[in-house]
């Protein structure tokens, strides 16, 4: 398989640049309750509903923290390929706004939980490798609603105080697509995981971006603007552009890149200065005295990771050594769990590169037309494999089994009753297809003539009759092999 | 480390504390010595002393993940000084 060449750079007329990016994302743990409170923290729920006296800050609330979160961020660590930390600390990150009410949020400074780790990606022009500088927790903050009141802004703390994950990544990545790949690849593996549903429609994955750019023979790099809370991948996407540009913009016109926050207004498409973060990177960090230091086992980790699923890479591996699938089908395949886990319970039960390819064919496109996730797909497992079966077997052909498909989507039925109840074998006899095909050559002397003089493209028209004789159920292999030998002789 | 003027108002601004402009002479000059107290203790070595976070040695005391607190949204919201019936209300926020 050839490779594609990178090629994402900015041309400038002083020169190429190159672009480069780093993320942090905040990934929601799953979890019943909040962080270090016992609120729920169920999305959807009545404003104000899901909140304690600790996550509304009331003087003299002690914050106790969530085991199932620190189980989470260490798992989560594990499937990173990242080093746990034994030792870690809570810190104060203190500042002020209205949906956070205590004036700091808690979180991880100088000890994460979590320190260096990676991700691979696939890339069209082979696999890179994504550092990841360290994954901490901290609380989420509330949420403030801009739109429901002309002069004040309204505030739900349902979503204070539930725990985040922030993964931070070196800045590594070079492209809208490679961000695009990372998002992704950390969404799957949390998923494996059950850490992180990764839903970016309800906030449980955000990001800000990093960007910088400096000359493709630039060691130096250059300064960074951070890109606030983008929540969804396109948006990143689309804000790295601009904001690429418009770094270059100013290198071009020989001006300097302040070092600032900015947001992305999705509807101008464009990023600009947050003028209320002008301090923002002055926090005052210090340790929280309501908090000790959190240690952990080194038995609570090994056992931690030996109850690990198997992760994306070496599903992905497995896929391609058992079931001979090529790279691209493997990754397409254990993109999600439930994908795989549907994908392997058909390949057990008949042929594995054909149910590849029907899966990833018509499958996902019904799936996809009726917005469905694979969990719900109309089509069982074992209904798909002996689809599959009747396929390979022969039974049917790769026409009626799109027919045959489609009125399983219809009707839920196994694949048998509807290929006998209609009446949909495949005419695979040869004897009978001779004589079938016999009487059309009979029936179609004056062809059968001209074919022989020569006009050879007629051959599609006997194809045509003997589909149309058959009510389209004749083998077509067998019938091209027949009829070639009938008109040779 | 001595404090000047503006790092004063820049520090009390950020913990949003207002500060009478006639004062700040008399704060800068109050802190620095603070600050000269503490720096005293930089006289000692402690090139191989951990950072002590916490005088307990101890580590963080978990609880189990169980729903047992919420659904008191009067109580949070009693104390506002703005509200209505399901959310604090706040002057607007918004860039």
């Amino acid at each position: 398989m050839s490779k594609e060449k990178f090629d994402y750079f900015i041309n400038g007329e002083k020169g190429k640049y190159e672009v480069i990016i780093g993320l942090e994302v905040h990934a929601q743990v799953l979890s019943n309750s909040k962080l270090f409170s016992g609120s729920s923290t169920k999305f959807g729920a009545h404003p104000n509903n899901q909140v304690s006296l600790i996550d509304s800050a009331f003087p003299g609330m002690l914050p106790v923290i969530n085991e199932e979160c620190i189980k989470q961020a260490i798992k989560t660590g594990l499937g990173l390929n990242a080093k746990i930390n034994n030792y870690s600390v809570f810190d104060r990150k203190n500042y002020f706004y209205a949906d956070l009410p205590q004036g700091y949020q808690i979180s991880q400074y100088k000890n994460p939980i979590v320190g260096e780790g990676k991700v691979l990606l696939d890339m069209p022009y082979g696999s890179k490798e994504i550092g990841i500088e360290r994954l901490h927790l901290e609380q989420d903050a509330g949420k403030s609603i801009h739109d429901m009141d002309p002069s004040n802004t309204y505030v739900d703390l349902n979503r204070s105080g539930i725990a985040l994950m922030e993964i931070v990544s070196k800045p590594d990545l070079r492209s809208p697509d490679e961000v695009n790949a990372y998002i992704k690849k950390l969404r799957t593996i949390m998923r494996y995981l059950g850490t992180c549903d990764g839903n970016m429609q309800e906030g449980s994955l955000r990001a800000d971006v990093n960007v910088s750019v400096r000359k493709t023979d630039d060691k130096k790099l250059g300064t960074r603007c951070e890109i606030k809370n983008v929540n969804s991948i396109k948006f990143m996407q689309m804000a790295i552009e601009y904001e690429a540009n418009r770094q270059v913009g100013l290198l071009e016109e020989g001006k300097k890149i302040s070092q600032e926050t900015r947001l992305f207004d999705t509807k101008k498409n464009e990023t600009r200065s947050m003028r209320s973060k002008e301090d923002a990177h002055d926090y005052r960090y210090f340790p929280d005295p309501d908090l000790l230091p959190l240690k952990l086992e080194q038995q609570l980790i090994e056992d931690l990771k030996k109850s690990l699923p198997e992760l994306p890479d070496n599903k992905k591996e497995r896929f391609i050594k058992d079931y001979g699938l090529n790279s691209y089908e493997a990754n397409v395949l254990v993109s999600e769990k439930e994908i795989s886990n549907y994908y392997e319970e058909v390949a057990k039960l008949s042929d594995k590169k054909l149910a590849a390819t029907w899966m990833m064919g018509d499958l996902f496109a019904m799936l996809n037309e009726k917005g469905l996730n694979i969990s719900k797909s109309p089509i069982s497992a074992k209904n798909f494999a002996e689809l599959i079966q009747s396929i390979k077997s022969g039974e049917i052909s790769g026409r009626i089994a799109k027919e045959v498909f489609e009125i399983m989507v219809e009707s839920g039925d196994n694949p048998k009753k509807i290929i006998d109840s209609k009446d949909m074998k495949q005419q695979s006899d040869p004897k009978e297809l001779e004589k079938m095909i016999k009487d059309i050559l009979t029936k179609n002397k004056d062809k059968v003539d001209q074919y022989k003089a020569g006009k050879e493209k007629l051959f599609g028209f006997f194809v045509g009759q003997v589909m149309k004789s058959s009510g389209g159920k004749a083998n077509p292999q067998l019938t091209n092999e027949i009829l070639k030998k009938l008109l040779k002789g | 480390m001595s404090l000047d003027k503006e790092k004063i108002k820049h520090v009390a601004k950020l913990a949003r504390i207002s500060v009478d402009e006639a004062k700040v002479d008399s704060l800068t000059k109050d802190l620095n010595s603070i600050f000269k107290f503490i720096e005293q203790l930089n006289e000692l070595n402690t090139d191989k002393v951990e950072p002590l976070t916490s005088i307990l040695n101890q580590s963080l005391r978990p609880r189990k993940d169980q729903i047992s607190d919420g659904k008191i949204r009067e109580k949070i919201l009693k104390n506002s000084p703005k509200k209505n019936e399901e959310f604090f209300v706040v002057p607007k926020v918004v860039e």
